[in-house]
């Protein structure tokens, strides 16, 4: 039987496979990227499995609306990037600085 | 015995885990944006097994399909070096693991039915004969939720004004009429004459 705690512990080893991916990868941004569309999609498992257990369409509606979002920001956040790389000539992020972050 | 949705809801959820390990794990971004589209095809059949249908092909058409290929359009427009890009990957392991390791194990703790009783709920409600996951959801957006689905919508207009003004360069060889540059011009600018007995 498949419990509702199944659905939520996959869940949180994928959001902490993606955390662990945002501390290893310094380099890349495109791979921060992605880490941040898999943390997304751990939330909207748990959203999708405590919706459909019990029963309920908030859920639902909200992965759509996060579904959305996700794709705005993603094509802006590449769009960003194509324009980082065009001036700097890197997506190294140890490299940009220039904020003195 | 193991019955067919369990064998499923494991083998899925195996190749989830380890497709989003894949990705963190993998030198050559293109490599971790395909198995970053095997995690969502992974996790739609998961949300299939919840009876999610709209949202399982939702995910496969705006994931898979729209935004992994900007993304593997990005990857491969980008002229990127790989050999750097793993510096402090080794450094920061250590880190990246216990950080990993602790929230799994505070969320198995905590979500699990001995502290969670949710947790239990064995199974989705059953539904009566005739329900269609997206009539119920296309019921409730489009009028409960009306004015939020209008608001995305704005929202995806505004992500692509913004997206086309960030990396728009202008056109190179424009064809536009410019008014000023015509009125200006005169016979001298426009036209001279050669004598043809010279030039020979």
């Amino acid at each position: 039987m498949i419990t509702l705690s199944h659905y939520l512990i996959v869940g949180a080893i994928v959001f902490s496979l993606s955390l662990a991916g945002i501390i290893l990868n310094r380099k890349n941004l495109i791979v921060l990227f992605m880490c941040v569309e898999l943390m997304l999609l751990a939330v909207n498992i748990n959203f999708v499995a405590f919706s459909q257990y019990l029963g309920g369409t908030m859920g639902q509606i909200f992965v759509f609306f996060i579904l959305t979002v996700a794709a705005a920001e993603s094509a802006i956040g590449l769009a960003i990037l194509v324009v980082l790389y065009r001036k700097r000539g890197t997506i190294n992020v140890a490299e940009l600085d220039t904020l003195k972050g | 015995m193991i019955n067919l949705p369990v064998l499923v809801f494991y083998s899925f959820a195996s190749l989830l885990v380890l497709s989003s390990a894949m990705v963190i794990i993998s030198r050559n971004p293109v490599r971790g944006a395909l198995f970053l589209v095997l995690a969502f095809f992974a996790s739609s059949v998961l949300w299939m097994l919840l009876e999610a249908e709209f949202l399982a092909l939702a995910l496969i058409f705006v994931y898979v399909g729209a935004v992994m290929t900007l993304f593997l359009f990005v990857v491969m427009m980008l002229d990127l070096d790989l050999v750097p890009s793993r510096e402090g990957f080794v450094r920061y392991l250590p880190f990246g693991i216990l950080v990993m390791v602790l929230f799994v194990a505070v969320m198995i703790v905590v979500v699990t039915p001995e502290h969670f009783k949710l947790g239990s709920l064995g199974a989705v409600p059953a539904h009566p004969e005739g329900y269609s996951n997206v009539k119920e959801i296309g019921e409730i957006l489009y009028t409960q939720y009306f004015y939020p689905f209008e608001l995305a919508s704005i929202l995806l207009l505004t992500a692509i004004i913004a997206a086309i003004t960030l990396t728009f360069r202008g056109r190179q060889h424009s064809r536009s009429q410019r008014i000023d540059k015509q009125l200006a011009a005169n016979k001298a600018d426009r036209m001279y004459l050669v004598d043809p007995k010279e030039s020979q």
